[in-house]
């Protein structure tokens, strides 16, 4: 007798990645028709995450429509604004750049105790800074990069990297991204290195986080769906690995919410008072 | 034979007297096909995600009678125009989430049926701001008997069991799905209500008409992927996912006494209902030891 047996039940981060390419098109021409855009703004930073933003709005948008904005600073590393440069050129848009050193170092300078992370947090701001008024000069909307997997990390700089109105990776895994990216054409040298924010010398994100995107996503998945730690650990992951992905995640709530406020009526804003963002009447 | 179309069309957050229009203008794209009994999906008049926002754009049965009787009008259609829409009821100072099945140019709303499964989990906050609905029912339309159910009531597959048992040959399903699950040919959510349906259809011998929302609100795709299903359970006609489409069916009454025939499903509960009932009535009332 023929004996099969089932598979067992598992989450899994498959994508049909040419179903979701065009949900994502979709997403970005109408998140911008009704605020009343036709152009998308990206700063483009020689990432996986920009350059996969960048692919999606060229196809939503058409590459005459999307302005890319470069943001070096003299501590940057130069293959980041290579790697821009050789993003643009694939899907035929043009590179703007604004060097953001005179804006980090005009502040920097005034403090002798400036580290590096605090200037790291200097230019992911500055950098946002310039977006939103590039996005004025153009009247482009500027789209969000971040992924999934850094935001449930709390792994950006707050009111900065989070900052954009719309943003067509936030619930897509690091794992994920590249999937994608790499249905789209995303070049190889920016696909294949190693995830980096450029903020400081020598930093990886994986270096930081203390665990690989691969491993952190599906123990991510299983966490956010309610499995328990000895389930993940049954899937060939470390308990240590767990706890980390845990710890990450569970001190970082705040950063993805709105600031809290002292509540002290009945129509308090997002307590009481609650409508969609995409609420009006007409 | 009654001519059907499904309007997967997308609602403007809001902007009823806009969609009105919209639904005015989709009549007119759509009236050589000459359609008795037109369906729109969930909450189609303002959209579906509105929060608080329920308050300030619900609309009292009359209301809706009103505006929707000044759109026919407007239209100069040739004849009686049936209309399955969904909205936000207001009746007092409750809130529902509601479809209206209304006879234009005839005897008006003809019934009007209150979600009675609000669902309130996950990416849905429905009963913070809305009532339920208390009664799942078929009712009479000028073509036979009827029914409505909205969303997550379909999705409780008793309550297409009711209606099937009041007699409809017909279900309308106005729905609002945000796309979840991109791994399958289709978003995950779409793939579930096609087999629901077809299950749903086949198991009663019914007519299934589901209209499915389309547009973004606020980052949340609502999937489309309507459907009109044979009483045996076969896809006659459906939309892609995130598209307006208009689906065009007739549909044949005459076939249900056939098809009902060579699968009594139907009948073979209605004859065993009494012995069910106890049952029923046992596990509702389970932990009451």
């Amino acid at each position: 007798m023929k004996i099969l047996r089932a598979d067992r039940g598992s989450e899994v981060l498959d994508l049909n990645c040419a179903l979701l390419a065009q949900y994502l098109e979709r997403f970005i021409r109408e998140e911008l028709a009704w605020r009343g855009y036709k152009k998308g703004l990206i700063g483009v930073s020689g990432g996986v995450d920009s350059a996969l933003t960048l692919a999606l709005a060229v196809r939503a948008l058409g590459a005459e429509n999307v302005h890319a904005v470069a943001m070096p600073h003299q501590r940057s590393a130069p293959t980041s604004f290579e790697h821009a440069k050789l993003v643009c050129d694939a899907y035929g848009v043009t590179l703007d750049t604004v060097d953001i050193t005179p804006i980090v170092e005009g502040y920097a300078q005034t403090d002798p105790e400036m580290t590096a992370r605090r200037r790291g947090n200097l230019m992911a701001r500055s950098r946002m800074m310039v977006l939103f008024d590039q996005s004025e000069k153009h009247h482009a909307l500027t789209l969000g990069t971040g992924n999934k997997t850094e935001r449930l990390f709390g792994y950006f700089t707050w009111h900065a990297d989070d900052t954009p109105p719309i943003n067509p990776l936030g619930d897509l895994y690091k794992t994920q991204v590249w999937g994608l990216s790499e249905y789209v054409g995303v070049p190889d040298a920016v696909l294949h290195k190693a995830p980096t924010a450029d903020l400081e010398a020598g930093q990886t994100d994986e270096g930081d986080l203390g665990i690989t995107y691969r491993r952190a996503d599906v123990i991510l998945e299983h966490y956010l769906k309610g499995y328990p730690d000895a389930y993940i650990e049954s899937l060939g992951y470390q308990l240590s690995e767990i706890e980390r992905v845990k710890t990450l995640v569970n001190r970082t709530h705040w950063k993805r919410t709105t600031p809290a406020t002292a509540v002290v009526s009945s129509t308090a804003i997002n307590e009481f008072y609650l409508r969609p963002l995409d609420f009006r009447i007409r | 034979m009654i001519r059907h179309v499904v309007l997967q069309i997308k609602p403007e957050k809001g902007n009823i007297q806009g969609n009105l229009e919209r639904l005015k203008k989709a009549l007119l794209d759509i009236r050589e096909e000459s359609p008795d009994v037109v369906v729109l999906p969930e909450s189609f008049l303002t959209a579906y995600f509105l929060q608080g926002g329920v308050r300030e754009l619900a609309l009292t049965q009359q209301e809706l009678f009103v505006r929707l009787s000044s759109m026919y009008q407007e239209l100069n259609w040739p004849g009686l125009l049936d209309l399955v829409i969904g909205f936000y009821e207001r009746e007092g100072g409750t809130f529902y989430n509601s479809c209206a099945y209304v006879e234009l140019g005839g005897r008006g709303i003809l019934h009007v049926h209150r979600k009675v499964f609000l669902p309130t989990y996950g990416v849905f906050d429905e009963e913070r701001y809305l009532s339920r609905g208390s009664r799942i029912q078929a009712f009479n339309s000028r073509f036979g008997r009827v029914g409505m159910l909205i969303c997550e009531d379909f999705w409780h597959t008793v309550t297409s069991t009711i209606i099937a048992l009041d007699g409809a040959q017909v279900v309308y399903v106005p729905s609002a799905s945000p796309a979840r699950g991109f791994a399958s040919q289709n978003p995950a959510n779409m793939e579930r209500w096609s087999a629901l349906a077809q299950a749903v259809a086949a198991e009663h011998g019914m007519y299934t008409l589901l209209s499915s929302l389309i547009g973004f609100e606020g980052g949340k795709g609502m999937v489309g992927g309507s459907l009109i299903v044979s009483p045996e359970g076969k896809i006659m006609v459906s939309a892609p996912a995130f598209e307006e489409a208009a689906l065009v069916a007739e549909i044949d009454l005459e076939r249900i006494p056939a098809v009902r025939y060579d699968n009594p499903l139907l009948a073979d509960l209605q004859g065993n209902l009494p012995s069910i009932l106890p049952d029923l009535n046992r596990v509702m009332h389970r932990g009451e030891k």
